[in-house]
């Protein structure tokens, strides 16, 4: 689970790339490939390991005024980290 | 059919290896004089620019040993500028420190390692060679790199008994994967098929223990396992159907659906060197041969499962039928399944301490059977 002071980061071995032939960024990991909507792969490129989640959805809120992002965000983290994708910097 | 891109491309580099494993999925006539002429170093440039361009997103290099390519690190970083996910796939006798460090710098992604089994001594003679504490060394090292590191073991009669000790060693070195391959039989395993079937208690326990170890692990380490096809009576869709995902390509350049494409006599495989990996992956006979489903004969034709296995295996389907458009011989609904219940009742009913049965171990100069 994520709080809000927990910062998230790609796995190891786990990178972000514009796929051009299917035109979708794509989350690669050792043998496999995810492909990622708009709204994850926003999330994804701020999970550097620097911002926490809180910091994370305050970034996109503010490109998306007005919308409660919060739990989409969380919800996505949990998942991803379910698949072993995203960890925590910290830990 | 709507051809689409593929996924992956598997680059077997070299035939040559230090390993003599006895279920080495490579051609029994790996030692033949076309194999020999290995692609050069520009060859393989071409194909990674192209198989980057066609969608490929994940590049094996595998072999054979990888590593006894020289010009490996600048195939890794040409492959790396084309912006592929590279994997090493080494038996890492050779993988040492500033080998490791030239290939970190040239871009590669991920290392696989190799295992026999856990016990040192039963892992070196399966390999047919001392192997075992050097690769211990190896995959610690690429761990200290900060490399992922997948850990690979084929699985068979001759070391399932140690899959609790195999887990735990695949823990302790700190994989982030562990691929357990239960062997598939064909060229040099179907060769050693008597001495590598299990007995279904083996892979009960296996499978029982591999999802004991899963729950307890979660999301630290992804575990691949490779299902037993003559125990499961259903078959596995090969490479995830024919020429739908994968390309692998010989040392030689030639272009094939799957790596025992070969066994299938008749299919004509294209080579890079003729021809562009675009225009092979559209118009080559061999992969348009069993794409789609047109080919299929009954029972699959009519068959639910047949978008889920594709039929099965082509390779397993000509080795043990003799034909290659039949249904995969897994299959319980195969006319031919016969012929894998038989061969593991007889391996169920092998009292033959396992170690007494010889092997048939992988060489360059072929298999017996096959002279």
């Amino acid at each position: 689970m994520w709080s809000d002071q927990d910062r998230p980061r790609l796995a190891r071995g786990v990178r972000l790339r514009w796929d051009p032939v299917r035109e979708t960024q794509m989350l690669l990991r050792p043998e496999g490939a995810v492909a990622l909507n708009p709204s994850a792969a926003a999330v994804l490129e701020l999970c550097e390991g620097q911002r926490s989640v809180g910091g994370i959805i305050e970034e996109l809120q503010t490109r998306h005024p007005g919308v409660d992002l919060g739990n989409d965000v969380r919800e996505l983290l949990a998942s991803l980290a379910e698949l072993g994708l995203v960890i925590h910097a910290d830990r | 059919m709507q051809i689409g891109n593929p996924y992956s491309l598997v680059a077997e580099l070299t035939y040559r290896c230090p390993l003599r494993c006895p279920y080495c999925s490579n051609p029994v006539d790996c030692g033949s004089e076309a194999y020999k002429t290995e692609l050069t170093t520009e060859e393989w440039s071409r194909v990674f620019a192209d198989a980057s361009a066609l969608g490929v997103l994940q590049l094996g290099f595998t072999g054979g040993e990888p590593m006894a390519r020289r010009d490996l690190p600048e195939l890794v970083a040409s492959a790396a500028g084309h912006g592929l996910y590279t994997t090493l796939v080494t038996a890492a006798l050779t993988l040492d420190r500033a080998r490791a460090k030239r290939l970190q710098e040239a871009g590669l992604d991920h290392v696989q390692i190799s295992f026999q089994d856990s016990d040192p001594t039963n892992s070196d003679r399966i390999a047919g060679t001392r192997s075992w504490d050097r690769k211990v060394e190896a995959a610690r090292l690429v761990r200290e790199l900060d490399f992922p590191l997948t850990i690979n073991v084929v699985l068979h009669r001759q070391n399932l008994d140690n899959i609790a000790e195999i887990l735990g060693l695949a823990e302790s070195l700190d994989a982030d994967r562990l691929e357990l391959a239960n062997t598939q039989y064909y060229g040099w395993a179907l060769e050693n098929r008597a001495a590598l079937l299990p007995s279904r208690e083996q892979l009960e326990r296996a499978e029982r223990l591999v999802a004991e170890f899963r729950a307890r692990l979660g999301a630290r380490m992804e575990i691949l396992y490779v299902i037993p096809d003559y125990f499961d009576n259903q078959p596995k869709p090969c490479s995830g159907g024919w020429a739908r995902q994968t390309i692998v390509i010989s040392p030689h350049g030639s272009v094939m659906p799957c790596h025992a494409a070969s066994v299938i006599p008749g299919l004509e495989f294209d080579n890079v060197r003729d021809r562009s990996l675009e225009w092979i992956w559209v118009h080559s006979s061999a992969f348009n041969k069993f794409r789609g489903s047109d080919w299929m004969p009954e029972p699959c034709r009519s068959c639910p499962q047949k978008e889920i296995d594709f039929g099965g295996c082509r390779c397993q389907a000509m080795l043990l039928t003799g034909d290659p458009a039949a249904t995969d011989p897994t299959c319980m609904y195969s006319p031919h399944h016969h012929l894998v219940v038989d061969a593991r009742e007889r391996a169920q009913r092998s009292e033959a301490p396992v170690k007494l049965v010889p092997l048939v171990y992988r060489s360059m100069k072929g298999s017996p059977a096959s002279k």
